[in-house]
Order: structure tokens, then sequence, then C-alpha cells
């Protein structure tokens, strides 16, 4: 049975294997390839996107859980507080190899459109979730900082 | 990696619209580009394929002023890298080098990987084309100076004789040439010019005063808008006209092999389109990811186990431990510490134990291959191109000018993308050759597959005896070292391997600078059936623990404070002392720090830059602690981009934190035991500390930074922890408690 869902605000249609993770349905069918595969257990937060607006791991979400639903990804991110967050990892240079930080800006950008003042606990709740092998946390933590100030000016 | 010149011997023929010129001792090639573009290695080339457009009618190439500077008559100016970007910054900090010399605007520049050519980019301290060691800024200083500075004086030819005026009356600005008269030009204007002067022989270098991005703060990473929207390009995005996408059933031990295997159910699953054997375990193809894993969940497959390594690691470590009571192959020997230490009033011995580490770079290893009767392309983050070209025509039956190498960015690598043996990239051709090249093959490796299928950080066991003389000196340091080489077996073993001594085993003990009169290294490479592999700092992962804690253990044994008894012995090494002493000062070292509270200092020196951490540490009541706070002092030579320094730093740290506080692998009667980040689990957010670091300013050439933060991190908790607790961390990982 098909499912059909709204993707970066572009209606979209699935009649494959209604078990398959939205990841790979959006990689590989839709052919957007920012979010990545790290783990495929919802362990690392390379996969996120966010489902009507919340921070989801794709890679163990499945398609049928979207139906009707809105997906955003990071080749989708329009808001205030995600391009604010885009902008201080540009800023303060966050990245390094780069592979998880789609992930990392969909959460941090999920963070602030719930919370635009994160405290440093607020940040480690929210972002625990996503690993950054290259350890660029310090920096990660910064330009959440640095964009929620940028929100609030 | 600590091995030169392993090959001289060109494996590629030099692309024929070169024109050769060799400029003294840089191995620098210039040529010009009369007929063609390069292959297209461009990030956006993976991207790109396919669209089936017909070329524009008049294409304008940017000029190749020679092998590592293009420019357009767009005005951009294109740095060739011809290093692997896994996350060091490698694309910043050589654009960074062409920048300054040619003059241009940093907003007009940008890079593209290099295809493979030995001849043209080969790693000059490697002696072939490949990444590692922390060596790219510094086998490329000269060189990139030298390019980016011909380009410029062709530029400034190229306007002399538009304008009819003297070169030297020429000046270049933020990628504005300028002449005597108000004539003005941009590089884009001169390009198609300039391309036709002939290249300097000796182009002029600038003086470090006149530097304008070389050392400069401000200077931002090129990669980061592309790494910020999605858009840049892994091997993981690659895709092919009709692509099939590979996943493989691995043996449950090294050294297992298929015996026998039943496809049917896998051919069963929608989108599945073959199941075939290859050398390591049996590949099932299909229309994706998705599908792949699920055919191959259904895939049945016996194993031969004969010739398998069958230990686990507690009774490997058990072996080692019992070596380690005989001697080994001498690395160093000043005086004589076994005589020393046999008169000694007292011997303090302690014993090191170090786990096999995976190295769980986020992209999980991967490679797209597109096999023909006459060629053969890949795709992947490739990080030793000369011999994985040699690899991938060893497989696909080919010569290696026939395979062709699109270098993209890798999702980290901390050493795993630069293997020896080639491996994934020698299992994806098998793939694409055993389904006689009817599809392009994209090979992608789950989690676990990456997990168990191994290239760690060899295990190791340390056994250091000291001994103090009457006045509170060291005057005996014996270090014994059992673990496997990283090359036996290898090609690399002939050039890495002396005496039976794999260098990367004992360096950093056999470098030890502490003025210490008898001091003997010893090592033994016992042979086990696991396949091991550099990781982020190579040896110095654990030849920097045992000797710096070893040492506090000496200096509390003596009554001694660390860094008092650390400067006095490195008296003759003032890059060490400056680290030191500059780590030290910054972080308070001395000033009084609450209850539960200790600091630990550890100074090391790897890839030829030298770095002190200070490490902050509050250990509570029932053992659990955290690491606080940590200051870091390097000193790299001239930081070409000082801010993708303190990045490493930053990064390094992190990397090595997350080692000494609970990575390990572990095998179990021969079998991997853990398999993905909930059992095999990096430092997260809430871990990490707060990090200062601090750059010693110099002269010096450039040396390396993508590995010499991590080594002095660990011995440096270890410290911290024992200088609360009162008791010696001797064992990695430390785990979420220590004893109190």
């Amino acid at each position: 049975m098909a499912v059909t869902f709204t993707l970066n605000g572009r209606e979209v249609v699935h009649d494959g294997d209604p078990a398959m993770p939205i990841l790979w349905f959006v990689r590989e069918k839709q052919g957007l390839t920012g979010s990545k595969f790290g783990c495929g257990v919802a362990s690392c937060g390379a996969c996120t996107m966010h489902l009507d607006g919340s921070p989801v791991r794709t890679c163990v979400t499945p398609v049928s859980a979207a139906e009707g639903r809105s997906v955003t990804t990071i080749e989708g991110l329009q808001s205030a507080e995600g391009r604010a967050v885009q902008a201080a990892w540009r800023e303060l240079d966050v990245v390094q190899c780069g592979y998880c930080q789609s992930g990392q800006i969909m959460a941090a950008t999920a963070l602030l459109q719930s919370n635009p003042s994160p405290s440093d606990d607020d940040i480690n709740a929210a972002m625990q979730g996503n690993l950054c092998r290259c350890a660029t946390y310090h920096r990660i933590r910064a330009a959440i900082h640095s964009a929620a100030g940028r929100l609030a000016g | 990696m600590p091995f030169a010149n392993i090959t001289k011997t060109p494996v590629t023929s030099r692309r024929m619209f070169l024109k050769a010129t060799s400029l003294a001792g840089a191995g620098f090639i210039v040529g010009c580009s009369e007929s063609s573009a390069p292959p297209a290695t461009t990030m956006a080339g993976a991207g790109a394929a396919g669209t089936g457009a017909a070329a524009p009618a008049v294409p304008v190439e940017p000029s190749e002023l020679n092998a590592f500077v293009k420019v357009g008559t767009d005005n951009r100016v294109t740095v060739i890298i011809k290093h692997l970007d896994k996350g060091q910054g490698v694309t910043t900090g050589l654009a960074t080098i062409v920048a300054d010399e040619i003059d241009a605007a940093w907003d007009q520049v940008g890079f593209e990987f290099a295809p493979v050519d030995n001849e043209l980019y080969a790693n000059l301290q490697l002696g072939l084309q490949g990444t590692g060691g922390s060596s790219s800024i510094a086998n490329s200083w000269l060189q990139l100076r030298q390019a980016g500075a011909a380009a410029r004086a062709m530029l400034v030819e190229a306007a002399a004789g538009e304008w009819g005026v003297a070169p030297e009356s020429i000046t270049v600005r933020a990628g504005v040439v300028s002449g005597p008269d108000g004539q003005s030009a941009t590089f884009g204007e001169l390009a198609v010019a300039a391309a036709d002067i002939a290249p300097p022989a000796e182009p002029r270098l600038k003086d470090p005063s006149e530097f304008t991005f070389i050392g400069k703060e401000g200077v931002p990473r090129l990669d980061s808008p592309a790494k910020t929207d999605g858009t840049a390009t892994y091997t993981i995005d690659v895709t092919r006209p009709g692509m099939l996408v590979a996943v493989v059933r691995h043996p449950p031990k090294f050294g297992a092999t298929v015996a026998s295997f039943d496809a049917s159910a896998a051919l069963a699953v929608e989108g599945v389109a073959d199941v075939v054997e290859i050398p390591t375990g049996v590949a099932v193809l299909a229309d994706g990811y998705w599908s792949a894993t699920q055919g191959r969940n259904a895939l049945s497959v016996e194993w031969d186990e004969s010739g398998a390594e069958q230990r686990g690691t507690e009774a490997l470590m058990a072996e080692y431990r019992a070596l380690a009571a005989e001697s080994g192959l001498v690395a160093r020997s000043d005086g004589d510490a076994d005589t020393a230490l046999g008169s000694a009033a007292g011997i303090i011995e302690s014993d090191f134990e170090f786990p096999y580490l995976a190295h769980a770079a986020m992209e999980p290893m991967n490679c797209v291959v597109e096999l023909g009767d006459s060629g053969c392309e890949i795709w992947t983050g490739c990080q030793f191109q000369t011999f994985d070209q040699m690899a991938a025509a060893e497989v696909a039956g080919l010569l290696p000018a026939q395979v062709r190498i699109n270098t993209l960015f890798a999702g980290g690598s901390f050493g795993r993308r630069a293997v020896p043996t080639s491996d994934f990239i020698r299992e994806a051709v098998s793939i694409a050759k055993a389904i006689d090249g009817r599809a392009p093959v994209k090979l992608q490796w789950s989690r676990e597959d990456d997990m168990h299928a191994g290239y760690f950080r060899p295990m190791h066991f340390h056994r250091v005896s000291g001994a103090l003389d009457g006045d509170g000196n060291i005057a005996a340091w014996r270090q014994r070292i059992v673990g496997q080489s990283l090359v036996k077996g290898t090609a690399l073993e002939a050039f890495m391997v002396q005496g039976g001594i794999d260098a990367s085993s004992v360096e950093g003990a056999s470098t030890l600078p502490y003025a210490i009169p008898n001091l003997r290294v010893e090592v033994q490479h016992p042979d086990v059936g696991v396949p091991v592999l550099w990781w982020r700092s190579v040896g110095h992962t654990h030849t920097a623990f045992a000797t710096e804690a070893f040492f506090d253990e000496l200096a509390a044994a003596a009554g001694r404070d660390p860094v008092e008894l650390r400067r006095q012995l490195l008296q003759d090494h003032p890059r060490h002392l400056a680290v030191l002493n500059l780590a030290a000062e910054r972080a308070g070292w001395g000033s009084p720090l609450p209850a539960g509270r200790g600091r630990g200092i550890a100074v090391h020196e790897s890839f030829g830059s030298f770095v002190a951490e200070v490490a902050e540490v509050t250990v509570q009541d029932d053992g659990r602690f955290s690491v606080d706070r940590v200051v870091c002092a390097i000193d790299c030579g001239l930081a070409v981009n000082p801010d993708v320094v303190r990045a490493q730093m930053e990064g390094g740290i992190g990397f090595g934190l997350s080692a000494a506080l609970r990575e390990r692998i572990d095998l179990d009667a021969g079998a991997v035991r853990q398999s993905n980040f909930p059992d095999y689990a990096p430092l997260r957010i809430s871990e990490m500390p707060d990090i200062e670091v601090h750059i010693v300013p110099s002269t010096e050439p450039p040396s390396g930074v993508g590995e010499p933060g991590l080594p002095p991190l660990a011995p440096a908790v270890a410290n911290a922890i024992r200088s609360v607790t009162g008791r010696a961390v001797r064992s990695l990982p430390i785990g979420e408690r220590v004893a109190v």
C-alpha cells in the first residue's frame, strides 16, 4: 500500500516496502543525500530529520510512519532557527569531516525551535544522541549559543 | 604513518597534455593547458553524472597554470588538493598556502581533489600518493608555495605583455593585478594569456612578513558551506546510472572462509539482483541499501573456520604478559639499564595494558566501482591513491594506468582509509568483477560490518621498570613493549620493519626525550590473526601513555613535582620545554583546587610537533569521575591556519578522551564482541571538557596537527586521577569508575 507524505514541502509517494526506513527512501529514491547513515540503530543521529517539526532518527523510522505527515531534511531547512544555526556553524567553522553535521544541525534547529535560550544542560540533553567522531562538540555548543543569541538579537 | 620513500617508481603515466618541468628540490611540475582539462575529479563531478546534457558549444576550461593551480575566466582560483580531506582541514590549509603566494582574494579560492598521479601528486614524505602521518601541510609547504608563486609570476608576465610594461612594475593584491599607470586586471581576465607563459624556473617566494593568509586568523574553512547545507559529496552519496548497492556477509572470525552458501532466500527478496561469492565473503547486490540488507538477512552461509584466529583477547593479553618477562628486540639502549636496575636499591615496576581499538569513522567504509573491459573508475574517500590504484588494477586484471580514482570527502578515517592491503577497495572491485562489470557497484558496509571487519589499533602490553638514584633523579628506565606489528606481511614491511622492529610500535618510547643515563626500550611482535592498522597517532597512542604515566609514578616516588622534574630532564629539548611551561602556566599549575579535583600533565612529541596538555578532573567518593578542563599548548612550527590547528587539538583531545574512557574491542574465542555504537560508545557532547588551545609562535616549517593533540591526553587524565586518588591508572580504557 502506497505511503504519501510531504518532503520538504513537496508531496511524495512511496509504493514499495513500507518498512523501508525513511532515510533510505529519501536518500536513494528521492536523491536527497544530505542526511547520512552512521549506525542503523538510532544511536548516532547522523540521519536526523524533522517529522512534523520534531527530530527523528530516520534510519529506524519506517516510511509508513510518515503517512500524511511532513518530513524536513537539511536540504529543506528554511526556518529562522535553521538558518541561524547554519550561519553560526559557518561563523565558528564547526565542521571537520562534516559527515554527522546535517544531523547535528537538524537536532540543534529542533532544540532552538522549542527552546530559544538553551542552557548547557539543555544542549547536552538535546544533542546527546548525535555522535561526532571528530569531537566538534566544543564548537557545536558554542554555535548553538551563538545561534540563540542571533535569533534573540 | 612513519615511513618514507616507499617507492620512487611512478605507477601511472604522466598526463600527456602536461609540459613537465621539474623545479629544483620540490618535485614540483609545471605545465600548461593547451589541449584539455584534467579528468573530472571535482566533488561536483560525482553528483553531476548522468545528466546526459550536450556539452556547451564553446566550453571555457580554467587555465591550468601548473599541477596545483587553475585560474578560470570566471576569476576562480582552484587549488588542486593531492590529499584526502577527512576532516583535518587540508582543503583549507593547502589552499591557504597557494592563495597567499598567488595573492588571491580568499573568496575567489576553491579546490578540487587531484586524480591519481604518483609523479605529480606523491606525498613527498611518503614517496607515494597518500595521506597520513600528519604530513599533508608539511610535505606540501614548499611545493605549494612554489606553485602559487609560479602562477602569480605567470599572471604578472601576462599583464606585462598586454600592457607593455616591465613585470617588476606590476603589483598583485587580493586577486587584482595593477600596472604602473593605473592599469588593472583580474586574474580571470589574465587567465588565458597566463596559460601561454612559460613557468618560471625559480619563482620568488614571499618573505614571511609579506604573508596575507598564512598564519593569520579569520581565514574561514572552504568546506564549511557544503558541509552545513548537505551538499558535500561523500562516497555514500555517489550514484551512477544503473548502479547496484552491495553488502557483504563477512566471516564471523578473522581467517575463516566460505564453505558453502544458499542464495535462494536472498534472491527471493524484492530488489535483490544477484548474490556472488568473493574472496572476503558473500556479496548481495540489490537496487538499494535496504533491499540489499534484507537480502543479506535471508542469506545462509556455512563457514570454514579451520584457518581462523580462535584466541580471545584475555588469552592474548596473558600471552603478552608472559612475553614481557623476557627480553625483546632492542629498539634503543643508552648506558646499561639492566645493570643499573640490578644494582638499584629499589625498583619501581608497572604494567600497562591497551585494548584493540576500532576507528569507527562516522561513514562506514564504502567504495563505488564502474568496471569495463578497458578501464575501471572508482569513487571513494581515497587515502592511499597509489596502493589503491595498484590493488584495483590487480583485482580487475588491468594496468594501474587504466584505473581512475575520484577522491571524495571522507566521513572520517583516523587511519582506517589508508590500508596497505586496500581491503575495501579490493572488495568493491571483486564484486564488480564477479558480476562481469554489468552494472556500477556501490559497496556499503553497515556499522556492524565496519566494527567486525577489523583493522584495529593493536592491543599492547608494556612493562616499564625504573629506578631512582640517591638524589631523586631517574637513574634507569627499561620499557618492554609487546604488540603486533602494523605492517608485517604487507608491502610496507620491507620499508618500516628493520631488524625485526616495527618502528611504529616503539615510536614515542624509543624517542623518549628525558635525560636518563640508562635507558632501554625493547619490543616483541607476536603473530596474531587479527588485522591491525594505524589509528590516529599510531604508536604514540600507547607509548605516550606508558611513558608519561610512568614518569609521574617515578616523580611521586622521588617526591618531586611532575612539572619540575620534567623541566629538569628536558633541558636539552627547548621545544618540549616551551609547550610544557606554556600549558602549565595557562592551567595554573600549582594553584589550589577544591577537594576531589586534581590536575595532571603530559608532554609528547609526535609527527614533528610538540604538545603538552594539562587535564583537570573531578573524582567523586564512589570513584566516578569527569574530565572538566584541558589546557593544551602546541608547537607545530608555523601554524598555517591557526583556527584549523585549534580545531585539530580540540578534536584530538576529544578522540583521545573517548578512547581513554570507554573504547575497547574484545574478542571472544576470536569473534569481535562489540558491534555498534551502543557497545562501542564514543564520547558524547556532555562528556566534552572545556578546552583551551595555545599555539607557540614559531618560524619553523609547519609540522603535523591532525594527530599530535591526541597522545598527551590520556596520560594527563590518568595523572590527574592519580593526583586525587593516589592510585595509578595503568589500563585503558579507564572505565566509568576508578579505585579510590
